[in-house]
């Protein structure tokens, strides 16, 4: 089984490159007077794993659901190769779902399910039996083939959607949130599993969560998605070191909002300040705790163009095992959350005085979000 | 969690009053069915077969007998063709007047069944609602003498009556079937036709046999609706018992009769159960 | 296109003949109640379609039918009594059901819930033989002991049903707090209970109005409405019978509708358990 670490590194490829499987131009949705998807354009890419990330409310599960074709847009198309697919019934489109509660038919044994799908498609009983069999190999479900779904458990449940929906072989897998439902361990171990199977068969996965660490370890590419409205699209690096948004910044890991006002080249922010090529006017920046350091006693007093200081006071310290965060108040109503390796730096808790650090360059230009309801 | 006394004291008076006002009556039931009347009209305890005996040779008893089953046999089925589409659009085309719906599909249960069956002579009668509209149209020249005090009549009549009874079990069990299961069947690539037939179908059976099971129960222990409306050849088992029980006073045979009835109803009940456990999966 | 799914179902074909269906179903349910409350106001009694003359001199006659009020007395009395009966098994019966396990459990079940099912004949004769051997004379009473013991079975399946909904862990707390299973029942059980008690006194009350199978063989000297009703019938139609049902469907819609309210209303304000 493949370390998760190795499996995202070598994996979170941009594979947006790829010829478009899927193309979402504009698409609305509104319930009654409720706005819950406003004007999403999305381009998806052949064989990518695609996460949308967001919060309850955020939209993300009607936008899977009007791909899978539950649900009518209130306005914009879907388009998949030169066909349009919104004018298509669910059971005429080349997509299946993994349901976030499986949604398996508790009359019907495991292989039953998964052949569910094929005996729709009146295929030869030959075929069928030979393709189920295949796929609950490849989801380690051969043993439990002739069970029904109430006496397996949710793990289990699981891999059988998951094979019900991949023996079709569908041109694209929509995914549910279908993890939500098992315990941590079990999590972790299903991230792997699906990302290698995704590898494997190849096929575009869209999967849906609002768990942003999932987002990024499975991920080719995420689009978080805010109140109906995508707020970035990028690779999981990009979007950790690159936010686009104030929200983006805070959805996705922890960061410093450094709010401030440029002023002749130079921005000032509380009691920082540091050049910038900037014209005048309020900015906004999102700093990383992890950039922010404690210095050290000797390092050089001056602030340079490179490196910011400022002094403060421990507020509080959470140790997180590897890694401490560090509060601390550094006066003007200024408050900076650091990272730091457990171990090190101020071990001796609160209203211990510190002096920190940080580079420019690592404190990044976001947008504001604005509220939107 | 719950006492030794707090059991007894919530156990005891149900069990005593059920043993005495439900399982003695049947078992007195059970002991008459043995004895015999006298030609004086007294009850004899002497234990024979006889009563049974007269059952199973006498035509008009096991033909009535299976002319009440005939009826509730069509009833069903009746009730069933017409309650469970009925369910069906409640259930999943009701929408948000699925509640009213419901409501008006229990309304006609309060009225009284008495009333219900008079108002169905009164539709029925050579005179009545039917009869005059269909010579009013010129579909017919005289009145229908069949729709009146007839097994039709009767059929009709249990008809109205049950369907609700059968539209309440189906309409709940197919309430119970999870929308994810249909839209799951969609997604993988079968029509609104199919669903119905290998999903929804299979998982509403428990409601039909609940459902089935009460119309063809209890129209066949009815002897009100053949009274009103049966006419003489539409008299079924249950007639013949409060006959007996009245003016023909043979209450030995009538306790015979009820209680073949009784095991009848008591053994359908069973495989109804057992039918309803096969094929529930929760 | 919007599929079954999404709870406004669009006109697809299915839709369209359900909607019939369901439409003449609904008619044919309705058509006789409808015809009742037309022939009530009859001037010429049942005979001849359409009705000629609006009249509401049924309801007049009705009104000054003493033996119909005096049915109407009694089947009263019966119900309030046989409402007694009914809840006072029927509560501990489903709480036994619930909570407390012995031999016969099984039987027990059975054997309460049956008279639900069975013809009402079998119910009603196997009673009238035992009073018969008992020798009490057929009255008010022995229906009274008739109707209680065949609606048991009512309570006990509403009891039982708001047992499941009851959290039992309220009643642990009560206990928990020192409170004894006597004042536990009262203060926790009970309350929560309230509902399916009173929708199964309602239930028990219109059944046991309407009843005429068990009736039938447990009837002495006075009638209930249904018994007298159906002596008339017996003798001949009277427009009368009409404008008495008619009377009846009313006050039975009414009931519902009230009924209905209460529910919405204690259904709106039972959100005090925890976050499910």
């Amino acid at each position: 089984m493949p370390s998760l670490d190795a499996l995202s590194n070598a994996d979170a490829t941009d594979k947006s490159a790829n010829p478009t499987l899927l193309s979402i131009r504009n698409v609305a949705k509104n319930f009654g007077r409720n706005p819950v998807l406003r004007d999403v354009s999305l381009e998806i890419a052949e064989g990518e794993f695609l996460t949308i990330l967001g919060e309850s409310g955020s939209g993300k599960t009607t936008l899977l659901r009007i791909i899978a074709g539950f649900e009518t847009a209130s306005s914009g198309e879907l388009w998949m190769g030169t066909e349009r697919l919104d004018h298509k019934p669910p059971y005429r489109r080349r997509v299946n779902t993994v349901f976030q509660n499986y949604a398996l038919f508790p009359h019907l044994t495991v292989e039953e399910n998964v052949g569910y799908g094929l005996r729709v498609a009146k295929r030869p009983s030959a075929e069928i039996a030979q393709q189920v069999a295949e796929a609950l190999d490849k989801v380690k479900m051969t043993a439990h083939a002739k069970k029904k779904p109430s006496k397996i458990s949710g793990g289990q449940q699981q891999r059988v959607a998951l094979a019900r929906a991949l023996v079709n072989r569908p041109r694209l897998l929509l995914l549910d949130e279908p993890l939500s439902a098992l315990d941590a361990n079990l999590r972790r171990q299903m991230q792997v599993e699906l990302k290698s199977l995704q590898r494997e068969v190849g096929i575009a996965f869209v999967f849906v969560t609002h768990d942003q660490e999932e987002a990024m370890v499975m991920s080719d590419r995420i689009a978080l998605l805010r109140s109906g409205e995508l707020e970035q699209v990028a690779t999981p690096r990009e979007i950790y070191n690159r936010p686009a948004t104030a929200y983006v910044a805070q959805f996705i890991g922890h960061t410093n909002l450094l709010k401030g006002e440029v002023e002749g080249g130079v921005v000032r922010c509380t009691s920082l300040a540091w050049p910038v090529s900037l014209p005048d006017g309020p900015v906004l920046f999102s700093l990383r705790p992890e950039h922010i350091r404690l210095a050290s006693a000797d390092s050089a007093r001056s602030s340079d163009d490179e490196t910011v200081r400022v002094r403060g006071r421990v507020l509080h310290q959470a140790f997180h095992g590897a890694t401490e965060l560090i509060r601390v108040e550094c006066g003007n109503g200024l408050t900076l959350v650091v990272r730091t390796a457990s171990g090190r730096g101020a071990s001796n808790g609160a209203h211990q005085e510190v002096e920190l650090e940080f580079s420019a360059a690592d404190a990044v230009l976001v947008r504001e979000s604005p509220e939107r309801n | 969690m719950f006492s030794r006394a707090y059991k007894t004291v919530v156990t005891l008076p149900p069990l005593l009053w059920v043993t005495v006002f439900l399982l003695l009556p049947y078992l007195l039931m059970f002991c008459y069915s043995f004895w015999s009347v006298s030609p004086q009209q007294v009850i004899v305890h002497s234990w024979n077969l006889e009563n049974y005996k007269d059952l199973l040779r006498k035509a008009v008893y096991w033909q009535t007998l299976l002319r009440s089953m005939w009826i509730a046999a069509r009833v069903m089925l009746f009730s069933l063709l017409l309650g469970y589409p009925l369910a069906y659009f409640l259930s999943f085309y009701g929408g948000k007047r699925k509640d009213l719906l419901y409501q008006m599909v229990i309304i006609p249960l309060w009225v009284s069944y008495l009333v219900r069956a008079y108002a169905w002579k009164t539709i029925l009668g050579s005179d009545g609602v039917l009869n005059t509209l269909l010579q009013y149209v010129h579909l017919t020249k005289h009145p229908l003498d069949f729709l009146l005090y007839s097994p039709f009549a009767v059929v009709l009549t249990l008809t109205h009556i049950y369907t609700p009874f059968t539209i309440l079990p189906i309409y709940a069990a197919l309430e119970h079937i999870p929308r994810n299961l249909v839209e799951a069947s969609h997604d993988l690539g079968a029509t609104p036709a199919q669903t119905f037939w290998k999903v929804i179908f299979p998982l509403s059976i428990p409601g039909v046999v609940a459902g089935a099971t009460f119309a063809f129960v209890l129209s066949l222990g009815d002897f009100l609706a053949p009274l009103l409306l049966g006419g003489p050849s539409g008299i079924m088992i249950s007639n013949i018992v409060v006959s007996l029980f009245g003016a023909a006073y043979n209450w030995p045979l009538g306790a015979a009769i009820s209680l073949g009835m009784l095991v009848i109803v008591v053994s359908l009940l069973f495989l109804s159960e057992r039918l309803e456990k096969k094929w529930s999966f929760s | 296109m919007e599929f079954l799914v999404s709870g406004n179902a669009d006109h697809t074909p299915h839709s369209g003949w359900l909607l019939l269906h369901a439409a003449a179903v609904f008619a044919f349910l309705y058509l006789p109640i409808a015809v009742l409350i037309l022939y009530s106001f009859n001037g010429q009694g049942v005979g001849g379609f359409p009705p000629h003359h609006l009249t509401f001199d049924w309801y007049r006659i009705l009104f000054n039918d003493g033996p119909i009020w005096d049915s109407v007395l009694n089947s009263l009395q019966v119900a309030f009594a046989a409402m007694a009966i009914s809840l006072m098994l029927g509560i501990p019966a489903a709480l036994a059901l619930d909570r407390a396990q012995f031999p016969g459990k099984a039987l027990f079940r059975r054997l309460v819930l049956l008279p639900l099912i069975l013809p009402g004949i079998i119910t009603g004769l196997s009673l009238s033989m035992l009073f018969h051997v008992i020798s009490l004379r057929l009255s008010l009473m022995t229906i009274i002991l008739g109707h209680g013991t065949a609606l048991i079975s009512v309570a006990t399946t509403e009891v039982f049903a708001g047992l499941q909904k009851l959290d039992r862990a309220q009643e642990e707390a009560s206990l928990d707090l020192g409170a004894n299973y006597w004042q536990t029942f009262w203060r926790v059980t009970m309350p929560n209970l309230k509902l399916s008690i009173i929708g199964a006194a309602l239930l028990i009350f219109t059944l046991s109005m309407d009843e005429i199978a068990v009736s039938f063989f447990l009837i002495g000297r006075d009638n209930t409405l249904p018994l007298e009703i159906w002596g008339r019938l017996r003798r001949g139609i009277t427009p009368e019978i009409n404008a008495v049902s008619t009377i009846i469907f009313v006050f039975s819609l009414v009931t519902i509708v009230v009924w209905y309210r209460l529910r919405m209303r204690a259904e709106g304000t039972a959100d005090t358990r925890g976050p499910n």
